[in-house]
């Protein structure tokens, strides 16, 4: 049974499929674009600091250190809400198992901070306490560079990046794709989460890392730090979708939607898709591996729970949820599903799961292409 | 101190049993056995326990039931009010300092030895049998006057046999090189995994090379009797793992293999077929309580029944409008997983419920001396073949099976020729879930039900399917043995977690050389 080209769920976009290809717009974003960065910019990077560190606490205008943080924890879901974006919208690659990257990265960025502790831990010791814990008398050789934070940062690229990279090799090469694909990333994933379970493999077990006190030798659990932080991820996340625009927008990205609505055609007119799917699905693990290590300073703690199966496959909601066939969508999703998950599960911590799972059939049902196609559509027929 | 009061009190006993077996026990043996280390407390019992004195009896279960009390070199036993000096069996007051006698696991294991060595000349052959079994575990050469008394008056042959072997491994341990290269080559006979462990520990403490050698021998003997337990007992939990994995990856196949549909709720009717089984023991515990022991009978329509109305209403309401695009499928199917488990957990409460086993399900058959098969896990493999062969004969020999298949091949000539391809859909669809829903009846009997069983089953049972190629049912069937008997044996290996892991690294292999599973349907479409 040869399944229909919408098999990936792209409803076409207007002008894309059936007729020519319109030519690539030569600019990265039209005007309105480059005005919506730049407030984004100045909002994170000027407001957000005044309001919660200059305007004070009784004042309405007032921006708590929760929402500070909120924030922070969201715009790293955006990041990974994006990469998701990038795969599944754009090369239509459904990955299962971004949460493995994503708390990949996060561990890495976990090694370093529990170096940071030094000897300030319950035991007194060099080692992080699950290790005195666990009697071990000396660090693990995968601990090696966790006492260079430049080191660590190149771990926590290499490390998700090498792993996508061979594991997408092996698949792309024999032509998993579809569900296929879908499902053995969450094996993946779940495999990787037994590991990280076991006290052996050096990285905490059931408990993980948590109760850092410092990143580059500052302290880290301070107002300004929170900021600091939370700044730098929408940084981050600005610079990330640019480059991801500069990616769809050039010939590059061309091939890559093609692939997506017809992978066989593009192989027959002489690309090898393989290249393509490689190099932008190891882009994608890579970019959740940096809002991982974003991520754990901000919340402080990383366990395995992050690589569960459940995790990989909400990522994937988000960028449903803003719509996937765009780059705001995902980014969008991200702060819609997350937002509301922060006040459901203080109003009405029972029917959370009720809303999310609603909200996966809504979505998938009437919504194919996310809020963002909702609100195109208004727009088109204004 | 104590040391010095138990060489004393050891040195009393020692005269009192030389005595002769007429006397008593004493209060002072009564108290030399109640109060010390362990070890001393195990030699005085043994030495009263040599004289073969009745009144040790009751003093041993007082001491088993936590009754007694020492002070000042008197041992006590206390029923509620009733205060009595053990080995006199004097009335007395008890002491204001007395102190409870706290018995650890070994010094248990030794008074029930004792009351074990007892029944070992009881007229009851069962008593005797089971006083046999008691001893397994803590014979030691202060009873080898027990055993061997009870051997020269045992008449059953096979009763006999166990004895002699009893009394070798008491020798094993003895100070008498002779005996112990006796007992040695006694013990080879045996066919308890439990001489094997003896054996092996005693091996790694003994000096003399002759008698070493002679063990060496022994074990060797035992453990390839063993070997052979052993890898059926692997053998047969494999099978038994994977005649689950099969009834969880059959619905599976139909849904995901004949369809195209990816239902990541699947686990989640697994789970219903196990709730329902637990509604229907409920009900039958409180109202039918004299047929309880065939609720199973009711539990298996009902457990089907519930899972594929779930299954009919699912396909109705989401997965009919999603045909043709699997991924959004499985994201909508994830979040029915999500509200079906949310269900499960309001009505019924997150906590895990209780199903217990009809009687006629629990216990097991004995083939080998060291491999039991439970009744339980034996009556899922015959469930799954049952299963297995009634939608086999569904599919193959039934219209629905015939319309089936024809919309698996074409939908559209299927529907040109007149059928109703909706209908099959819904139908095959509910015969998917209807099928999980019994695997989930048959999980609930030999495991823990509560609103996550399912997703422990999901990765596992789509594994399954892509292993052994979709569409294909025979596939499933040898994915499913394969897989559950691959995962014991690397457990036995590496234990369960990495097992797990390697299993799952070893199918993103195989998948390499054969995407399409082990059985490929053969095609010329470049599109897969």
């Amino acid at each position: 049974m040869t399944p229909p080209r919408s098999a990936f769920g792209i409803p076409p976009q207007p002008g894309a499929a059936g007729g020519p290809a319109e030519p690539p717009p030569r600019r990265l974003l039209a005007g309105r674009g480059w005005t919506g960065v730049l407030v984004a910019v100045l909002f994170l990077s000027v407001v957000v600091p005044v309001l919660n560190l200059f305007v004070p606490e009784g004042s309405a205008l007032h921006l708590s250190g929760f929402y500070v943080s909120l924030l922070g924890k969201i715009l790293c879901y955006a990041i990974c809400a994006l990469a998701i974006g990038l795969i599944w919208g754009y090369t239509g690659i459904l990955s299962l198992g971004h949460g493995l990257f994503f708390a990949l990265g996060g561990y890495g960025m976990g090694m370093y901070l529990m170096r940071q502790i030094g000897s300030d831990g319950q035991y007194k010791s060099n080692l992080p306490d699950f290790m005195v814990f666990l009697n071990w008398k000396e660090f693990p050789w995968h601990w090696a560079w966790s006492d260079s934070f430049i080191g660590q940062m190149l771990l926590v690229i290499l490390v998700p990046g090498l792993l996508a990279f061979v594991f997408g090799y092996f698949a792309f090469r024999s032509r998993i794709k579809g569900v296929y694909f879908s499902i053995i990333t969450q094996a993946l994933t779940f495999a990787a989460m037994l590991l990280f379970f076991r006290n052996e493999t050096g990285f905490g077990g059931n408990n993980g890392f948590t109760d850092f006190k410092r990143i580059l030798d500052i302290p880290i659990a301070t107002p300004g730090m929170r900021v600091v932080l939370c700044v730098i991820t929408g940084l981050v996340l600005v610079g990330f979708y640019l480059m991801s625009r500069a990616i769809v927008q050039s010939k590059y990205g061309r091939v890559l939607q093609a692939i997506r609505d017809a992978e066989t055609r593009v192989m027959f007119t002489g690309y090898n898709p393989v290249a393509y799917k490689l190099s932008i699905w190891t882009l994608s693990a890579v970019m959740c591996a940096v809002a991982g290590a974003l991520y754990v300073p901000q919340v402080g703690i990383i366990n395995p729970g992050e690589m569960s199966p459940a995790a990989g496959i909400e990522m994937a909601i988000w960028a449903a949820v803003g719509g996937r066939a765009t780059l705001i969508g995902p980014i969008v999703g991200a702060f819609f599903v997350n937002g509301a998950k922060s006040w459901f599960t203080v109003a009405f911590p029972e029917y959370w799961l009720f809303f999310l799972g609603a909200l996966f059939i809504a979505v998938t049902l009437f919504l194919p292409r996310g809020i963002i196609g909702l609100l195109k559509r208004k727009g088109d027929s204004e | 101190m104590t040391v010095l009061k138990g060489l004393l009190g050891g040195l009393i006993l020692a005269l009192a049993g030389w005595a002769g077996n007429a006397c008593a026990l004493s209060p002072e043996q009564a108290s030399r056995v109640a109060d010390g280390s362990s070890d001393e407390r195990i030699e005085a019992l043994h030495l009263v326990l040599g004289t073969g004195d009745v009144t040790l009896i009751p003093f041993v279960t007082a001491l088993l039931a936590d009754e007694v009390k020492v002070s000042a070199g008197r041992a006590y036993i206390v029923r509620g009010e009733e205060v009595v000096e053990a080995g006199s069996g004097k009335a007395s007051k008890l002491p204001e300092d007395a102190e409870d006698v706290v018995n650890n696991n070994r010094m248990r294991q030794a008074l029930e030895g004792a009351l074990a060595a007892f029944k070992l000349t009881s007229a009851d052959r069962t008593e005797r049998a089971n006083a046999i079994e008691t001893l397994k575990n803590t014979a030691d050469e202060g009873l080898l006057g027990f055993l061997e008394r009870a051997a020269s008056t045992e008449t059953d042959g096979d009763l006999k046999a166990r004895l002699e072997l009893l009394r070798a491994s008491a020798l094993i341990s003895s100070g008498d090189k002779s005996r112990r290269l006796a007992a040695a080559e006694l013990l080879a006979s045996s066919n308890d995994p439990s001489t094997g462990s003896l054996l092996a520990e005693k091996l790694a403490l003994e000096s003399d090379p002759e008698v070493k050698a002679a063990m060496a021998r022994s074990l060797d003997a035992v453990q390839t009797r063993l070997a052979w337990g052993e890898r059926l007992g692997v053998l047969f939990t494999g099978a038994s793992l994977g005649s689950i994995l099969l009834l969880a990856a059959l619905g599976l196949a139909i849904t995901y293999g004949l369809m195209g549909v990816i239902n990541m709720a699947h686990g989640e009717l697994l789970m219903i077929g196990a709730y329902a089984t637990w509604l229907v023991q409920s009900v039958f515990k409180t109202y039918l309580p004299q047929a309880f022991d065939w609720y199973i009978a009711a539990a298996i329509p009902a457990s089907f029944l519930a899972a594929a109305l779930v299954g009919a209403a699912m396909e109705r309401s989401v997965i009919r409008w999603l045909y043709g695009r699997p991924l959004e499928t499985l994201l909508a199917t994830w979040g029915i997983s999500l509200i079906l488990m949310q269900t499960v957990r309001s009505l019924f409460g997150a906590q895990n419920v209780g199903v217990e086993n009809p009687s006629w399900l629990s216990g097991g058959v004995q083939v080998l001396p060291n491999l039991t098969l439970p009744y339980n896990r034996i009556a899922i493999l015959v469930f799954a073949a049952l299963v297995l062969l009634g939608v086999v004969l569904l599919i193959s020999k039934t219209r629905l099976g015939l319309f089936v298949r024809g919309v698996t091949q074409n939908r559209r000539m299927a529907a040109c020729m007149g059928v109703n391809t909706a209908r099959v859909d819904t139908y095959a669809f509910s015969l998917g879930s209807g099928i999980a829903g019994l695997g989930g009846c048959a999980l609930s009997q030999v495991g823990n039900v509560g609103p996550d069983l399912g997703q422990g089953y999901i990765v596992d049972s789509f594994m399954v399917v892509v292993l052994g190629g979709v569409g294909q049912l025979a596939g499933t069937v040898y994915a499913a043995l394969g897989l559950g008997v691959l995962n014991k044996l690397l457990e036995g290996w590496q234990g369960a977690v990495l097992a797990k892991i390697m299993v799952l690294i070893l199918i993103v292999i195989f998948i390499q050389k054969r995407p399409q599973g082990i059985f490929a349907m053969k095609g010329r479409s470049a599109e897969t």
